[in-house]
């Protein structure tokens, strides 16, 4: 039951994250609410009895793309960005 | 204004269609056969405590070999649009604090050591190629960003991906040589179960593609952070 | 009460990721924001195939002293759509870094990194 109600409240945090990622601002606030759905679906993995993905997604979904993101946008110098 | 409305129906209509399938689908309550058929023969057949790793390394290793040659086509496709002019840079970021660069020091071995050994216990424990050359690339990320102007040998990473790539390759076809068909394990001893030295060509090729990924993601972050520095 | 399951809570969510996913790529007008999008597409999709591939009870494929090599189909999860959702993942940050070096690729060439400058692909 504890583990339900856990993934209940990762999935709705996932949810508002990846809503935020639509309606931000600015374009660093949206990567970075994207790297944050990632790694909650790294969490929901591990629950799902799948730690392989969990670990990639971990270090290849959240980690190196909003990485790459920052690279690309260090390059764009605009006010939205 | 047609156009949004438009968008909106459809994802109403991708909806109600995804709804219908909650609503009607039972969960499994077994093991559909093919599934079943790797969990029950990996430890006999291929000798490897990680299921995952066995489907991925050997049943399923030609899909494997593909994915390593897309990541390398992405790599490649990523070289050429950064490509970076000769001009001398202008532009001169100031030099990285003192916590990164001896952090960097003093983390930079312990993070690839890390890696190597996230691919090297691959058949035993969740992790493996992808995993631990994604961690070798975020040692590299560090290196690059406690020193954002040095120049790295950039041939040493094209170097270990074409030999690992090519060794992989290889591998592949003593298997079929030597063993039952391409890309099979059991030309080298399967060895005890759960203990390093096992499940027969496993350890070796999924270190091949952990060092193949580690140098290809190392290569796009390197151009990435090439063109960092100019104007 | 009965559909209050780990599998059914991962699908739902998973299916509004892809949604809005979805959404996103097709109304915003901005190519960095279109693919930010399209990690979320990706993230609600490798999330569905995975919860799809759980059983109730059961754990992660891997033998150890708990599982025994007996019975082990009886234990076990899914393993094959873990293994093509792993592929997926790292397939997916290599499209991803294509995607962004050819919106920095024309945002270099027009300035702009609005998709209604670029009409020259459009038929």
């Amino acid at each position: 039951m504890v583990v339900i109600i856990l993934t209940i409240v990762l999935g709705l945090v996932m949810i508002s994250m990846a809503v935020t990622a639509l309606t931000a601002q600015r374009v660093r606030a949206a990567v970075l609410a994207s790297g944050i759905v990632s790694l909650i679906a790294s969490i929901i993995y591990l629950l799902l009895a799948a730690p392989d993905v969990a670990m990639t997604e971990a270090a290849i979904g959240s980690g190196l793309t909003t990485i790459i993101f920052f690279y690309v946008l260090n390059k764009i110098r605009r006010s939205d960005v | 204004m047609y156009k949004n409305m438009f968008i909106i129906v459809l994802l109403a209509g991708l909806g109600i269609l995804l709804g219908s399938f909650l609503l009607t689908h039972h969960a499994n309550k077994a093991l559909p056969e093919l599934p079943a058929y790797y969990a029950d023969k990996t430890a006999s057949e291929v000798g490897a405590a990680n299921v995952v790793t066995a489907v991925i390394v050997t049943y399923r290793g030609f899909d494997t070999l593909g994915e390593v040659t897309i990541l390398f086509v992405a790599a490649s496709l990523i070289a050429m649009f950064l490509k970076t002019s000769k001009a001398p840079k202008d532009r001169h970021p100031r030099p990285s604090s003192v916590i990164l660069s001896t952090a960097q020091k003093l983390l930079f071995p312990l993070i690839v050591l890390f890696g190597v050994y996230v691919f090297t216990n691959g058949h035993l424990t969740p992790g493996g190629g992808f995993q631990g050359g994604a961690v070798i690339a975020t040692g590299f990320l560090l290196l690059l960003m406690a020193n954002p102007q040095a120049e790295f040998k950039h041939g040493l990473l094209n170097f270990i991906e074409s030999i690992s790539g090519t060794s992989y390759v290889i591998i592949g076809i003593l298997g079929a040589i030597l063993g039952l068909g391409f890309l099979d394990n059991r030309f080298m001893s399967l060895g005890e179960l759960g203990t390093l030295f096992s499940a027969g060509a496993i350890p070796v090729i999924y270190s091949l593609i952990g060092l193949k990924v580690g140098a290809e993601l190392s290569n796009i972050l390197h151009h990435l952070n090439e063109v960092q520095n100019e104007a | 009460m009965e559909y209050l399951t780990l599998q059914n809570i991962g699908l739902v969510t998973g299916f509004l990721l892809i949604l809005i996913g979805l959404y996103g790529a097709l109304t915003q007008k901005n190519i960095l924001r279109i693919i930010v999008a399209f990690t979320i597409f990706d993230a609600g999709l490798n999330l569905v195939i995975v919860a799809l591939s759980y059983i109730k009870g059961r754990v992660a494929p891997i033998i150890d002293q708990t599982t025994g090599i007996t019975n082990l189909s009886e234990k076990f999860v899914d393993p094959v759509p873990q293994a093509l959702v792993l592929t997926s993942i790292v397939i997916g940050v290599g499209v991803t870094g294509v995607m962004l070096t050819f919106a920095l690729r024309m945002f270099k060439t027009r300035q702009s990194l609005d998709i209604n400058d670029f009409k020259e692909t459009k038929w």
